[in-house]
């Protein structure tokens, strides 16, 4: 009983409940904007966001599963093909694109033209280096560490900072083999 | 007579995080749980290891006189069985639903350390009805 690969996250977008997407940017507005006093620091509130992220996509990942029926992807070109495809359409309703491969195959570029999150957002001058949507790369990174994949996830371009996409680079780092016994520091 | 007796869950490192009995047949205390707990989790990744197949994902099902036991690893390792009546059917797909309660009710509740033995009210509740429906759905068959 294979399951049908997903090629797109469209089917189970339509099938999950959703939130008022005001309401979603609105809030990480105001989170990002309450680390911003707390922390003070741009570099600090970057960290923060992505430790944030981190801790969300170890749990995500698992409904993700759970909800898209995809099953074990044979390298990691097809892990970013389906984050791109299935997993950013599932959880924010955007697709991205892959681009930008290394000639080994361990990093990618994937680029986002739509990204609900800054709907509203217009970055100050004093928040220059401010990774706004730094929860994304901590989000991927959580989410591949926990299929036993450890990558560094970059901000490569940001709109808000002028650009015309965002672009996010994902590298691999190694890949953990799932053999027992498990290391005691995994 | 019931036709699951009891449900598990194991994670990733093998300890026990949920285990509900069902109906008296097959009941067990905590520590014979545990046990039974942690001897298939051994059990599944010595089958990983043992079987000529490439690739194998360790076992599915268990078949013995007077139960069946079927098992769903997700990928991220997280271990769902249910012990149940010799033949029942469908029991894939309950714990494939199984599954999806977990990660709605359990690893969505904020306050639910990973790893940790899953104590969250709404998952018990959902999961009563899950089986309530599997069991209706079996005697109207």
């Amino acid at each position: 009983m294979a399951p049908l690969p997903a090629r797109s996250g469209d089917a189970v977008f339509a099938n999950i409940e959703h939130v008022n997407s005001e309401l979603f940017t609105l809030t990480y507005g105001a989170i990002v904007r309450q680390l911003l006093t707390d922390l003070e620091e741009v570099e600090e509130v970057n960290k923060q966001l992505d430790q944030m992220g981190y801790n969300i996509g170890i749990r995500l990942i698992d409904e993700f599963l759970a909800k898209s029926n995809v099953s074990r992807c044979v390298d990691f070109k097809e892990t970013a093909e389906v984050i791109a495809k299935v997993g950013f359409k599932m959880f924010l309703g955007v697709s991205a694109t892959v681009t930008n491969w290394d000639t080994e195959g361990t990093s990618c570029s994937l680029v986002l033209e739509d990204n609900p999150l800054v709907d509203f957002v217009e970055l100050p001058d004093t928040c220059q280096g401010l990774c706004y949507c730094n929860i994304l790369s901590g989000v991927i990174r959580g989410a591949l560490e926990m299929v036993s994949m450890k990558t560094e996830v970059t901000w490569v371009r940001d709109m808000l900072n002028g650009d015309d996409v965002y672009e996010l680079r994902v590298k691999l780092l190694k890949q953990v083999l799932e053999e027992y016994p498990y290391k005691d520091d995994e | 007579m019931a036709a699951i007796y009891s449900l598990f869950i194991i994670s990733k490192s093998g300890g026990l995080i949920f285990y509900k009995d069902y109906g008296s047949a097959g009941r067990m205390d905590t520590n014979d749980s545990l046990r039974l707990a942690s001897l298939w989790h051994s059990m599944h990744a010595i089958s990983q290891q043992l079987s000529p197949t490439v690739g194998c994902t360790g076992i599915e099902l268990l078949q013995a006189d007077s139960f069946d036991l079927h098992c769903f690893q997700s990928l991220t390792g997280t271990k769902f069985f249910v012990v149940c009546e010799p033949g029942t059917q469908h029991m894939e797909s309950l714990l494939k639903v199984i599954y999806e309660l977990y990660t709605d009710y359990v690893l969505k509740n904020p306050f639910y350390e990973m790893e940790m033995p899953i104590r969250c009210e709404l998952f018990d509740l959902n999961l009563s009805q899950a089986i309530q429906k599997d069991r209706v759905a079996l005697l109207g068959r």
